[in-house]
């Protein structure tokens, strides 16, 4: 029998989709019943109560959570976030209802006993209510109280050989696609390179000093499987700098119809014989392919890596061999100024360990923008205010044709002294000799 | 150079009244001839010895002294 009723919230499972509150339902019933004896550490009516203010937040049209607060486990100031009800004599059982970010495995693998071992510590000292995985990549685990933080982290730490995620003005718990482990199209090893950056970054990841959130990204292709270029503030994108590899027969077989493009996705509709012209040589953004006696030709030189030809033709083509990373910087959601993709900051780089150059790149953008970043300001919004060339200048790179997105607008060009040859001085009765006054 | 504990929990003390948060920036500030990275670490320490507790919505971390501010005695948390 539900503690609360929720008629409002009843109202959002009569739809075809699943819904979360037929989840938490479920949660709720099970802790009621509680078959397998686990001894609760917080109420035990958790999911009950979170139905209930819910359905009253429903009711008035506001919330009832208070949000953020000074909990955390000892040293870290990050991975908790503190939630508060604001009704606790109503809903007890949610009263504090803290949220904690754990880090994932990069590429997100898991094995059952780990996902088990996972579930077990937060049905007994959590609410059992998870979202696998959070924007950012981490697993949340979704409602304690703050007696269970420090007991949450012992077990995580030390049986569990995790730790929690990043959140508030951190370094925010990196994340990468599966790169090597699965796909033949990785450029670098994210997995790798996600852990060996997380680990030299420990200190970044749980004791805040950024002005506002940063977070990295590593795709292995620019597929963009995790999206770095839309959501990272520093985004490790798998590149090649020669050419892509072209197996002819396979084209042939792929135009015959012997081999079904796109690995025989879309298989649900009959979309008729596969056109290379239509379906791939049309469909390049830069018009870099074309059809030379019976044989795909490509003028790499003009490739931007749209991974398009490669994705219809997996067996025909493949990516070069020359491989490397590109590294982007600024993309953010919109809450200011509207969201930003990505700027291409360093074309090519090698993803070599120990990764000494890209640790470079980062920390010399790090000093920049903790010296002048506004409180609350991402680097994009930096990047903007301050613009890219100034970016470009503190990592020490040369402006390169590939930084430049459009021909300017701004028909200014600011030398420096050092910059000009003989700097800011000249020898005028030189001068006067060409030039009358 | 002054204790940096001194340092800090003055400033604080001195906007008692109008402020009980602070963003890492305001007590960088206070260590200027530092680059922030080591400024970090010793603001850092202090939370860590207890002078100073982090507070953090979600998005953003402050700083703070313990017991400050409205927060922590309405949540019983100090």
């Amino acid at each position: 029998m539900a503690k609360h009723a929720t008629p409002l919230l009843d109202q959002l499972e009569s739809g075809p989709w699943p819904s979360f509150v037929a989840d938490i339902k479920e949660e709720a019933d099970r802790r009621r019943k509680n078959e397998k004896n686990v001894t609760y550490q917080i109420p035990s009516d958790v999911c009950d109560d979170l139905l209930g203010v819910l359905e009253l937040s429903y009711t008035d049209g506001t919330t009832h959570w208070k949000h953020g607060g000074i909990v955390g486990v000892f040293g870290y100031g990050g991975g908790v976030i503190g939630r508060y009800c604001d009704q606790p004599q109503m809903f007890p059982g949610v009263a504090h209802f803290h949220t904690m970010r754990v880090n994932q495995p990069a590429g997100k693998y898991y094995k059952t006993d780990y996902l088990r071992q996972l579930c077990d510590i937060w049905d007994m000292r959590g609410s059992g209510l998870t979202n696998m995985h959070g924007a950012t990549g981490d697993i949340v685990l979704l409602g304690t109280t703050t007696p269970q933080l420090e007991e949450i982290f012992f077990e995580l730490t030390h049986n569990m050989n995790t730790d929690l995620g990043g959140s508030g003005s951190n370094l925010r718990t990196p994340a990468a696609c599966l790169g090597e482990s699965r796909c033949e199209w990785a450029c670098y090893d994210t997995q790798e390179m996600s852990y060996q950056l997380t680990m030299e970054y420990q200190d970044e990841l749980h004791r805040p000093a950024f002005p506002y959130k940063f977070k990295f990204k590593f795709d292995g292709c620019p597929n963009c499987c995790v999206a770095s270029i839309a959501r990272s503030d520093m985004a490790f994108i798998g590149t090649w700098k020669d050419n892509i590899g072209i197996d002819q027969e396979a084209v042939a077989a792929y135009i015959g119809g012997e081999l079904k493009p796109n690995g025989g996705a879309h298989a649900d509709k009959d979309w008729g014989a596969f056109d290379i012209q239509k379906e791939v040589i049309d469909l390049c953004p830069t018009e870099c392919m074309w059809i030379e006696d019976g044989k795909l030709k490509i003028n790499d030189r003009e490739c931007t890596r749209c991974m398009h030809c490669i994705n219809v033709m997996p067996r025909a083509l493949r990516i070069g061999n020359d491989r490397g990373l590109s590294i982007l910087v600024g993309a953010k959601a919109p809450i200011l100024d509207g969201a930003q993709m990505g700027s291409l900051l360093v074309p090519f780089i090698k993803a070599e360990e120990p990764y000494d150059e890209i640790k470079e790149v980062i920390e010399s953008i790090w000093d920049w923008w903790m010296e002048e970043g506004k409180n609350r300001e991402r680097l994009g919004e930096l990047i903007k205010r301050q613009g890219l060339a100034k970016c470009i200048e503190v990592v020490g790179l040369k402006p390169v044709p590939q930084h430049v997105l459009e021909p300017r607008h701004n028909p200014y060009i600011f030398w420096k002294e050092e910059d000009v040859t003989g700097g800011w001085q000249r020898d005028i009765a030189e001068f006067r000799k060409h030039h009358q006054r | 150079m002054a204790d940096p504990k001194d340092i800090v929990v003055e400033f604080m003390q001195s906007k008692a009244k109008s402020k009980s948060k602070f963003y890492f920036n305001d007590l960088a500030a206070l260590f200027p001839e530092m680059k922030m990275r080591e400024a970090k670490k010793i603001i850092n320490k202090l939370v860590t010895d207890g002078v100073l507790v982090y507070w953090s919505s979600g998005s953003t971390t402050m700083y703070g002294l313990p017991g400050a501010g409205k927060q922590a005695g309405a949540e019983g948390e100090d």
